[in-house]
C-alpha cells in the first residue's frame, strides 16, 4: 500500500518510490518500502510514526546524508540520487539545514560562531540585515558569545535552528529538535521554527514523536513500517494523538 | 573555516604540545647538529687564523703520501736546511725561519704519566724566539742541549715548575729523556696555547734530530715579507725560485687549509648527528600520526557536523592539515631554539675536552635554521595526512549516530604491512649481499626504513595474541584485567603506540648483536691465532697511537724464558699510487710462530731488505705474484722498489703488506706500537711479566699486559662505540616514551564517562591507577619485545652478509635483551604516572554527564 500525498507543483523536496534496505542476508532490514511524497516549498512539514518505523531514515535520505537503495530524491531542481561527494557538499552548502536532536554545536566555538560556520565553511558573507533578523527572532544576542556549555539545551537548539536558517536553505531537516527539551523550552523552539516559516516562507521537513510539536507544523505525513500510511493537514495535537492511536494498533500487530 | 580548525587546536593543546615534543626533540638534534659543527668550525678558523698569523708565506716539503682524515695523521716530509737559505735570497723577503715543529712530544707528568690529548697534536718545536704572539711568561729560552720551554697550558696540566727535570718522549725517541724546564712561554691576549695544542720548545739541533729523525732539517720555513711586497707575490716568487718540489703558500692559505681538513672531520660527524635525528624524527611521525588518528577519532561527530552543513572532504583535510602545520611550525620554533641551545653547550665540552679550545660565538646557520623548518613541517604534515585522509571520509551521518570508532577489519593493513616488510627484506637482501650496484648504504638504510615501517603495519595483528598473552599476567586483579582488555581493545592505537618504541629498541639490539658478534669472533680469533702470552701496547687518546722504545725488544729477548719477540711498526703509505697500510715485524718469523700465517706461496720467515711480503687478498686485487716488484713510498725518504717474496693468507689479523724492520725508520711514527712476546715451554707469565715491566720503565705510554688482557683491551673501543650509539638512541626510546604517555592520556580523555561510572560502582583511585599502569606496562613491553626481535632478525642479518669479513659467530646479547624488557617495564609505569593521576581524579559525576 503506496500513499502518494502532496500534489502541489512547487515542491521543495520530493522522494520518488523510495527504497532503503540495511544489511544483507538473515540481516537485512526494509527501512523503507517505495515512499512517494513532496514537501511544498515554504511549509512546515512533519513525519511522524511508532519507533522503527523509518522516519530518520527517510529524512536522511532526503536531505542526501545517506544513498538509497531504489528511487530517487530530489531538492528544489537538483536530484540528490546518484549525487558524488562534491555534489552532495554542494548540496548540503546551499539548499539544505540540519537541526539534529543533540550534538549539534561545535563545543569549542562561541554561540555566533557556530551560527556563521556554514558561511564561513562556504566562504560567504552573511547578509547583516538577515544575520540581525534571524538573531533577533531566536532572541539570544545577548548570549552570542558563549560557548555551547554555558547555554541550556533550550538556547543550543536555537542556535542551532539560527545556524539552519541563516543560509536561508532551499529545505531544513530537523530529526526531533525538541526530543531533549521539556515542553517550555521546546515551545519556544517550535514557535521559532513556525514563525520562519510564515514570515520568511522557509521550507522546514521535521521529525517528531511529539503529537504537540507536531500540531506545529502545516501538515503532518504517518509512516509506518517504512511505507506512508496517512496524512493530516492544519493539524491540531488531538488530530494527531487519534490518527497515532489509530496507527499503532495495525502496527503491533504487523510487528 | 580557519577560525573552527584554530579553535579545535587551541582546545587540545595539552595532546597537541605532547605530540609536537617528539618533534621539537627530533628538529633539535637536527638544528644542535649545524650549530655545533658551524661553532666548531669557525672556532678552528680563528684558531688557525691566529695561529699562523705571523707568517706571510709558508714553505714546506710536499708530504710524500696523502693521507687524509680518516686515515691519520698527514706527516710533512723535512727538507734540508739549504733551503732556509735559498729563501733568503729571493728579493722581498725581510726574514726566513727554519722551523721543527712535528706532532708526537709527549711530557711526562709530574705523576709519572704521560700527559694526553684528545685531539690537538702534541708538538715539538724548535724555539725560534719570542715574538708579538708568543713571549715567554717565565725563565728563558733553551740553550743547552737538555733545556726545553713549554707553553703554558702543558705546564699547567703536566703540573711541572721552571727549574724541574721534565721527562719527554719524541717522535724519534720513544724512551723516556730528561730535560731541564728553563722557561714557560704563552701566547698574546694572555692565552696559554692556542687551540689547546700542547708545545715542548728545544734548540733546534735537538728538535731536528728527535722530531725529525735528521740533522740540519726543517718542517718548514717561515717567511716574512719586506714592507710593501705583498704575500701573494712573495709566495709566487718563493714559488720560482725552489721549483715543484715545496708547497709554497701564504699564511692565509696555510690556515684555511688546516682549517679545512679539520671541519673535513666535522662534516662527517655532522652527518652521525643527522643520522640520529632522522632516527629521532622516524619515531617522532609514529608519534605524531598517532596523535591525530586518536584526534580525529575522538573528533568524529565533530568533522560529521561540519560535513553536514556543508565542508567538503577537502575542507577537512585542510583542517586537520593546518593543525598538522601549526603543530609543525611551533615544533620546529622551539626545536630550533632548543637546538641552539644543545649545540652551544656540546661546543663548550668539546672546547674543554680539546683542552682550551677558545670558541667563536655561537652562531646559527642558514642550513640550522632551513633544516629545522623542513624537517619539522614535513614530518609533522606527512605524518598527518593519512589521519587527514581519514577524516575527510567520516560521512555526516555520524554526526547523528552515537557511534563509536568502528572496529575496522585489519585485513589490508596486514596486507600492506607484509607488502612493505618484503619490500625491506628484498632491499636488506640486496643491500648485504652487495647487489646494490654501489648504492650499498642507502639500499641498506631504505631496507631498514621499509622493514620498520612494514613491521609497525604488521603490529595491530600481532598484537592481538600478544597483548593478551602479556596482560595474563596481571589478570588476577580486577584493574589488571581491565587494563589489559583496554590495552587489547584499539589494536592500532596500542600498535602504533608499540611501534613507536620498537624503532629505538631494535637499533639499539641491532647494533649491540653486530658489536658483541664481532667482538665475540674477533677475540676468539684472536685467542686462537696469538701464541704469545705477553702483549706491549698502550691505550690511543688522541691522534697518535702509543708507542715505546724499540731497545725493549732486544732487552726482553735476552729475559730468561722468553723464546721469540715482534715488535709492530705501522703507517700509510703510498704503494703503486695507492695508499695502502703497510706495517713492518722486528721479527717476520712471528708472522708464522705468534700470528699463525700460512704461506700462499714463496717464503714468508725471511724477509731481505728489499723484499716484502703480501697478504693473498691483496695480492690477488693488486695482480702481485711472488717476484713482482712494486714502488713504495714511504712517509720519509725516498720511493723505493721491493720484491714481492712471499704471500701469505689473509686473516682478520694479517696486514696487508709487511715491509723489513729496516724500513720502519721511515714511518710516520719510526718506533713500534706494539710487541708480542712469546714465552718458552714451561716458563711462567707471571714470572717474565715483572721483569718486562721493568724493561718498560722509560716507555711511559705502553705497559705489558697478558694475552686476554690485551685481547679485552683492544675490544675496550668498540665497547666505547656501543655506549655512544645507544646513548643517542636512548633519545628514541625518550620519544617513544613521550608517545605512550601521549596515547594514555588521549585514552583517559576519551573514556572519562566510562571512568567516571567504574568510579561510580565502587573502582578505588588507586585501583583506577593500576588499571592505566597495567596497559601502559603492556604496551611499552609489547614493544620492547618487538624491538627486540626486529633488532636481532637485522643484525643477525648484517652478521650473516659480514661472514665473509671474518664475524663468524652470531652473540646473542641475552642480558641486555633483558635489561632492556625490563627496562620497558619501567618506562611504562613511568609513563602511566600522568595519565593515571588524571584518571584518579575524574569527578565521578562530573564525568557521567560528559559528552
Ligand atoms: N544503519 C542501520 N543499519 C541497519 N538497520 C538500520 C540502520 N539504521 C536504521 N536501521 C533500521 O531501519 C529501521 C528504521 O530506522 P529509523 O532510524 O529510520 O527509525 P525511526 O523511525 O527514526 O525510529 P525512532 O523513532 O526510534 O528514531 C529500523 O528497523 C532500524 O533498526
Ligand atoms: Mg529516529
Amino acid at each position: 500500500m503506496t500513499a502518494t500525498v502532496g500534489q502541489q507543483a512547487q515542491a521543495a523536496a520530493r522522494a520518488n518510490d523510495v527504497w532503503k534496505v540495511y544489511g544483507s542476508g538473515e540481516a537485512q532490514v526494509v527501512a523503507l518500502r517505495g515512499v512517494s511524497a513532496e514537501f511544498e516549498r515554504g511549509r512546515f512539514t512533519a513525519i511522524m510514526g511508532p519507533s522503527g518505523s523509518g522516519k530518520s531514515t527517510l529524512m536522511h535520505c532526503l536531505a542526501g546524508l545517506d544513498s538509497v537503495t531504489r528511487g530517487t530524491v530530489e531538492i528544489g531542481e537538483t536530484t540528490v540520487t546518484g549525487l558524488g561527494d562534491s555534489g552532495l557538499t554542494k548540496l548540503r552548502r546551499d539548499k539544505v539545514g540540519f537541526i539534529f536532536q543533540q550534538f549539534n554545536l561545535l563545543p569549542t566555538l562561541t554561540a555566533k560562531e557556530n551560527i556563521l560556520l556554514p558561511l564561513s565553511i562556504a566562504g560567504r558573507k552573511p547578509d547583516p540585515a538577515w544575520y540581525d533578523t534571524v538573531i533577533t527572532t531566536v532572541g539570544l544576542r545577548d548570549r552570542l558569545d558563549h560557548r555551547p556549555a554555558q547555554l541550556s539545551g533550550g538556547q543550543q537548539q536555537r542556535v542551532a535552528c539560527a545556524r539552519a536558517l541563516v543560509s536561508r536553505p532551499e529545505v531544513i531537516f530537523a530529526d526531533e529538535p525538541t526530543g531533549n527539551l521539556d515542553s517550555r523550552s521546546g515551545a519556544e523552539v517550535l514557535n521559532f521554527l513556525r514563525d520562519s516559516v510564515r514570515e520568511h516562507g522557509q521550507t522546514i521537513v521535521m521529525v517528531t514523536h511529539d503529537p504537540t510539536a507536531a500540531a506545529y507544523a502545516d501538515r503532518v505525513v504517518f509512516l509506518a513500517d517504512g511505507e506512508i500510511v496517512s496524512e493530516l493537514i492544519e493539524p491540531t495535537a488531538e488530530t494527531v494523538l487519534d490518527t497515532m492511536k489509530k496507527l499503532d494498533t495495525p502496527a503491533e500487530v504487523g510487528n | 573555516m580557519f577560525r573552527a580548525t584554530f579553535k579545535s587546536l587551541l582546545a587540545r593543546k595539552v595532546r597537541l604540545i605532547l605530540s609536537g615534543l617528539a618533534v621539537v626533540l627530533g628538529v633539535m638534534f637536527v638544528s644542535g647538529a649545524f650549530v655545533l659543527t658551524d661553532t666548531l668550525g669557525r672556532s678552528f678558523d680563528s684558531v688557525f687564523a691566529d695561529g699562523f698569523s705571523e707568517i706571510d708565506v709558508n714553505v714546506a716539503a710536499k708530504p710524500k703520501v696523502q693521507v687524509n682524515e680518516m686515515e691519520g695523521e698527514q706527516t710533512a716530509a723535512p727538507l734540508p736546511a739549504a733551503v732556509v737559505d735559498r729563501v733568503k735570497q729571493v728579493p722581498g723577503v725581510a726574514s726566513a725561519t727554519g722551523v721543527v715543529n712535528a706532532d708526537g712530544a709527549r711530557v711526562i707528568g709530574s705523576n709519572g704519566k704521560v700527559v694526553t690529548s684528545f685531539g690537538p697534536p702534541q708538538l715539538g718545536e724548535n724555539w725560534t724566539g719570542e715574538s708579538d704572539l708568543l713571549q715567554l711568561r717565565e725563565g728563558r729560552a733553551p740553550q743547552a742541549e737538555d733545556e726545553i720551554v713549554l707553553n703554558k697550558a702543558l705546564a699547567t696540566t703536566a703540573k711541572v715548575q721552571v727549574g724541574q727535570k721534565v721527562g719527554v718522549l719524541t717522535a724519534f725517541e720513544s724512551k723516556k729523556r730528561d730535560f731541564t724546564l728553563v722557561g714557560i712561554a704563552g701566547y698574546s691576549g694572555d692565552r696559554d696555547s692556542i687551540g689547546g695544542v700542547n708545545e715542548v720548545f728545544f734548540t733546534t739541533p735537538v728538535a731536528q734530530r728527535l722530531m725529525l729523525g735528521e740533522p740540519d732539517t726543517f718542517s718548514s720555513v717561515t717567511v716574512r715579507a719586506a714592507g710593501g711586497v705583498s704575500d701573494e707575490a712573495l709566495r709566487d716568487d718563493v714559488a720560482r725560485t725552489l721549483g715543484a718540489d715545496f708547497e709554497v703558500k701564504t699564511g692565509e692559505q696555510v690556515a684555511a687549509d688546516a682549517a679545512a681538513s679539520l671541519k673535513e672531520g666535522l662534516s662527517f660527524f655532522n652527518k652521525i648527528l643527522l643520522g640520529f635525528a632522522a632516527v629521532a624524527l622516524l619515531v617522532g611521525t609514529f608519534l605524531i600520526l598517532n596523535t591525530f588518528s586518536i584526534i580525529v577519532a575522538q573528533r568524529t561527530r565533530e568533522l560529521a557536523l561540519m560535513r553536514a552543513i556543508g565542508a567538503s572532504g577537502r575542507q577537512i583535510i585542510g583542517s586537520v592539515v593546518l593543525e598538522a602545520i601549526a603543530v609543525g611550525l611551533i615544533a620546529s620554533v622551539l626545536g630550533l631554539a632548543a637546538g641552539i641551545g644543545v649545540g652551544a653547550l656540546l661546543a663548550f665540552l668539546f672546547g674543554k675536552l680539546a683542552g682550551g679550545l677558545t670558541l667563536a660565538g655561537i652562531g646559527v646557520p642558514a642550513a640550522a635554521v632551513i633544516g629545522s623548518f623542513a624537517v619539522g613541517l614535513v614530518i609533522t604534515v606527512v605524518a598527518a595526512l593519512l589521519p587527514a585522509l581519514r577524516a575527510s571520509r567520516i560521512p555526516p551521518i555520524a554526526a547523528m549516530q552515537d557511534v563509536a570508532t568502528p572496529d575496522r577489519p585489519l585485513t589490508k593493513i596486514t596486507v600492506a604491512g607484509a607488502l612493505v616488510t618484503g619490500v625491506g627484506a628484498v632491499l636488506l637482501f640486496l643491500g648485504l649481499s652487495g647487489n646494490a650496484g654501489g648504492q650499498t648504504l642507502s639500499t641498506i638504510l631504505g631496507g631498514v626504513l621499509f622493514a620498520f615501517i612494514g613491521v609497525a603495519l604488521l603490529t595491530p595483528l600481532i598484537s592481538r595474541p600478544v597483548v593478551s598473552l602479556l596482560g595474563a599476567i596481571f589478570s588476577w586483579s580486577v584493574p589488571g584485567k581491565l587494563g589489559r582488555l583496554n590495552s587489547g581493545r584499539n589494536p592500532r592505537r596500542t600498535a602504533l603506540t608499540a611501534a613507536a618504541l620498537m624503532v629505538g629498541i631494535a637499533l639499539v639490539t641491532g647494533v649491540t648483536v653486530i658489536l658483541d658478534s664481532a667482538k665475540g669472533s674477533l677475540s676468539a680469533l684472536a685467542q686462537d691465532t696469538i701464541k704469545a702470552e705477553l702483549v706491549i701496547a698502550g691505550q690511543q687518546g688522541g691522534p697518535r697511537p702509543p708507542s715505546f722504545d724499540p731497545g725493549v725488544l732486544d732487552r726482553a729477548k735476552a729475559l730468561p724464558g722468553v723464546r721469540m719477540v715482534d715488535g709492530e711498526y705501522g703507517d700509510m703509505a703510498r704503494i703503486d699510487g695507492e695508499s695502502t697500510w703497510v706495517a713492518a715485524s722486528s721479527d717476520v718469523a712471528s708472522l708464522r710462530q705468534i700470528f699463525g700465517a700460512k704461506a700462499t706461496a714463496g717464503d714468508i720467515d725471511r724477509l731481505g731488505p728489499t723484499q716484502m711480503l703480501a697478504s693473498s687478498d691483496t695480492a690477488t686485487s693488486r695482480g702481485w705474484s711472488v717476484g713482482s716488484t712494486v714502488k713504495v713510498q714511504l712517509t720519509r725518504g725516498e720511493e723505493r722498489t721491493y720484491t714481492i717474496s712471499g704471500i701469505y693468507e689473509s686473516s682478520q689479523l694479517t696486514n696487508p703488506v709487511t715491509l723489513p724492520v729496516t724500513a720502519a725508520k721511515d714511518f710516520a711514527i719510526p718506533q713500534p706500537i706494539q710487541g708480542f712476546i712469546q714465552l718458552a715451554p714451561g716458563a711462567r707469565v707471571a714470572d717474565v711479566q715483572p721483569q718486562v715491566e721493568t724493561l718498560l720503565a722509560d716507555s711511559p705510554e705502553v705497559s705489558v699486559a697478558d694475552r686476554d688482557a690485551f685481547i679485552k683491551q683492544q675490544m675496550s673501543s668498540l665497547d666505547g662505540l656501543l655506549r655512544m650509539i645507544q646513548i643517542l638512541l636512548a633519545l628514541a626510546i625518550v620519544i617513544a616514551v613521550l608517545g605512550i604517555i601521549n596515547t594514555l592520556a588521549l585514552s583517559v580523555l576519551e573514556r572519562t564517562r566510562e571512568l567516571g561510572l567504574l568510579r561510580a560502582i565502587g573502582l578505588r583511585r588507586g585501583q583506577t591507577m593500576g588499571m592505566i599502569t597495567v596497559e601502559a606496562v603492556v604496551i611499552s613491553v609489547f614493544g620492547a619485545l618487538l624491538g627486540v626481535a626486529v633488532g636481532t632478525g637485522l643484525g643477525a642479518a648484517v652478521v650473516e652478509a659480514l661472514k665473509d669479513e671474518g664475524i663468524t659467530d652470531l652473540v646473542l646479547p641475552w642480558g641486555q635483551m633483558g635489561v632492556f624488557l625490563g627496562l620497558a617495564a619501567i618506562i611504562g609505569v613511568v609513563a602511566a604516572v600522568l595519565p593515571a593521576v588524571r584518571a584518579a581524579r575524574i569527578n565521578v559525576l562530573g564525568a557521567i554527564a560528559h559528552d
